[in-house]
């Protein structure tokens, strides 16, 4: 899961780090009073959208030559950029052409930088631990600095029981080069993004940049926080702050149904039992020429109920061609499958072609049920194997 | 001969709720010797058949028990895996999907130092076909055979499993390792116990987008592995920074991805299966080699 820049700087103010004054507005007239509560002083406008690249973005439509992050002096022109963050959807390198509305800017006191700095926290699957790293280029995406010169980048692995140590702390301070007044300073704020991490459950918590003023303070300037979906049953705080308008909302419906669903660009939808098949069957409608229009792993079990709402979300894309139901029934029989298909196709009506290849337990008496509503339903096709499933679907898209 | 579990294994089950009692009867009904379940609270008493214990310290001692298979929900599931691993427990099966990560870092370090062999968490579990199942895959499909079967994913391994029993190839030992980012044991601990095993005569791993388990696999497969192996990689079609399904199976800052993993094994030897519908033959041509 992940949250906003302004999330996860309250998360990281309260375990202990310097953040700049910030103020969260959702109108242009509460842009401007932040303006005023913040002291009429310099102001950056930051959009609150989930993708990266906003500095680099473009408001869709909007004429204008600045992005999604906003620097501005005069009080005068608050109103009319936010007027543009509030109107236009941010397009940016992470959001795909149609951009992300932004409901939500953060109106946050301007800091004078004289130096940035990169610090994150990843849990890393090679060692089996999170891992906090730290690059005296901030400002910069990390994975850029890790291609290019991967030995400007200074690591400690973290002991998941005992957490960040201070002498790992020190190690790093000094070797970003802090001066001695701003030593404590930085050691404070490494401690709060490590205590985050490690009790929020995050699977990513990144401060970039870093800064230091011209007078010496440390800020967290910018902050990315995302969580360990299995981990957020302990933590209702960190699930309450979930934004479900930036997530697809098909998605959103698919997740209260149990349903595994992502959705992708192709014409050819997908409904199988797990996530591993469900990834193949992807690659093998590619592999016969076709696109897929999305993931979708059904668990284990397959109810009717859950394949009712599976082909009432996968049909709801207009873009969806045909449909490969691809089932390998183990524990849940391929005869309930089947039936559970009928019962779908009853309930949703079938549009375009179904393409049905299933194996595995009572698959003869689950051929039998399809053969038997052939008249009834006739977009049902049933094939034996993967290979001719994939070229029947690809096959009835075209 | 085969890998981790066979005839003689004696396993409890932790979790011995709706999911965990249906599997353990699955698993008995299926030849496996399932000894008994933990449930605390409930020690002495019996649940369809199966007597109950307290602790699994209490299971080992009464019953001895050297393998478990863990059902206990996401909450309790680290625990469960350490109570296993502090009881002497050998080989340690965890089903469980949606362990936090963290919990499953922590585990490690807590199994490091004790003799057993965690498989999981999130996954199908490990069968000897014909000698014993531990796990939630549907027995039939398997056949004792020469072939060690190892994959990250559940149907998939099903879908490789039915390929290969159909060409008449059956299976030494398959074992699901599992979806999530942090695993107990990785695909290099079992080739290695492939490698080493008399019966298996040719391997068949399937990987998936995500971390770097297959390329490290690739290295040791060139360095140590003598045996014939044939691989196929899930989501060659996955979008990045998009989690498909299991929690490790997402391409993260370019890393990760199907391409480089498919790249890695084809340049330490392997075949690489081009389409899912060819696991088996894949197998069968790398045998033949």
């Amino acid at each position: 899961m992940k949250i906003h820049e302004y999330q996860a700087k309250e998360l990281l103010a309260q375990a202990g780090a310097p953040v700049p004054r910030g103020i969260v507005v959702t109108t242009p007239t509460e842009a401007v009073a932040a303006f005023d509560k913040l002291g009429g002083h310099p102001v950056v406008l930051k959009a609150q959208i989930h993708a990266g690249g906003r500095g680099k973005g473009r408001f869709k439509e909007s004429g204008k030559e600045w992005g999604g992050v906003k620097y501005l002096t005069r009080r005068e022109d608050v109103a009319a950029v936010a007027e543009v963050f509030f109107k236009y959807p941010l397009v940016t390198k992470q959001t795909g052409e149609e951009g992300q509305k932004v409901s939500t800017v953060l109106v946050q006191e301007a800091a004078d930088i004289a130096r940035e700095i990169y610090v994150g926290m990843v849990m890393d699957r090679g060692v089996g631990a999170p891992v906090l790293m730290a690059c005296s280029e901030g400002g910069v995406e990390i994975e850029e600095v890790a291609a290019r010169s991967p030995e400007l980048i200074l690591k400690a692995v973290v002991d998941p029981g005992l957490g960040l140590q201070p002498c790992q702390v020190r190690r790093l301070v000094y070797d970003l080069g802090f001066s001695a007044d701003q030593i404590p300073q930085a050691e404070t704020i490494f401690q709060a993004l490590a205590k985050v991490f490690m009790e929020k459950d995050c699977s990513l918590a990144e401060i970039n940049p870093l800064v230091v003023t011209p007078k010496g303070e440390v800020l967290v300037l910018d902050a990315k926080i995302n969580f360990d979906d299995n981990g957020l049953f302990r933590h209702p705080e960190i699930e309450a702050m979930r934004d479900l308008t930036e997530e697809d909302p098909f998605e959103v419906r698919a997740g209260k149904a149990n349903l595994n669903f992502i959705r992708l660009t192709g014409n050819i939808g997908c409904l199988v039992n797990g996530a591993g098949l469900a990834m193949s069957t992807m690659d093998i409608i590619k592999y016969h020429g076709g696109e897929p229009a999305n993931f979708l792993d059904v668990g284990g079990g397959v109810t009717p109920q859950g394949a009712i709402e599976a082909f009432r979300i996968i049909l709801a894309d207009p873009k969806v061609k045909s449909i490969l139901v691809n089932i390998f029934g183990g524990i849940a029989k391929c005869d309930l499958i089947a039936e559970a298909l009928v019962q779908a196709g009853r309930e949703v009506g079938f549009k375009v072609p179904v393409v049905v290849r299933l194996e595995g337990t009572n698959v003869e008496k689950a051929r039998e049920i399809l053969s038997s509503v052939r008249g009834e339903l006739p977009m049902i096709q049933t094939a034996s194997g993967l290979t001719e499933a994939a070229q029947k679907v690809v096959a009835a898209a075209k | 001969m085969s890998i981790l579990v066979d005839k003689n294994t004696r396993v409890i089950c932790q979790g011995m709720g709706k999911a965990g009692t249906f599997h353990a009867k699955q698993c008995r009904d299926y030849g496996t010797q399932v000894v008994g379940g933990v449930k605390p609270g409930k020690g002495g008493t019996e649940q369809d058949g199966f007597p109950l214990f307290n602790t699994v310290a209490e299971a080992v001692r009464k019953t001895g028990a050297n393998a478990s298979m863990i059902f206990v929900p996401p909450a309790g599931a680290a625990d469960a895996i350490m109570e296993a691993a502090e009881a002497g427990i050998g080989v340690i099966i965890a089903i469980t999907e949606g362990i936090p990560v963290l919990d499953m870092a922590r585990v490690m370090r807590f199994v490091k130092d004790r003799p057993c062999r965690l498989i999981g968490p999130n996954c199908p579990g490990v069968i000897t076909p014909g000698q014993c199942k531990i796990g939630i895959m549907p027995g039939y499909i398997h056949k004792p055979g020469p072939v060690g079967v190892v994959s990250r994913s559940g149907t998939l391994t099903y879908e490789a499993v039915w390929q290969l029993t159909s060409l008449g190839l059956g299976q030494s030992t398959c074992v699901g390792i599992g979806g999530d980012p942090i695993a107990g044991s990785s695909f290099i601990d079992i080739l290695n116990l492939f490698q080493q095993d008399p019966q298996t005569e040719a391997i068949l791993m399937m990987g998936e987008i995500g971390g770097t388990a297959e390329e490290q696999a690739a290295a040791f497969i060139k360095a140590k592995v003598t045996k014939p192996v044939a691989a196929f990689i899930a989501g060659q079609t996955a979008p990045p920074g998009r989690r498909m399904g299991h929690a490790g199976a997402i391409i993260s800052g370019g890393s990760g991805t199907a391409a480089d993993k498919i790249a890695a094994l084809r340049a330490a030897g392997l075949l690489v299966a081009e389409s899912p519908a060819d696991l088996g033959t894949t197998l069968q041509k790398a045998m033949k080699r």
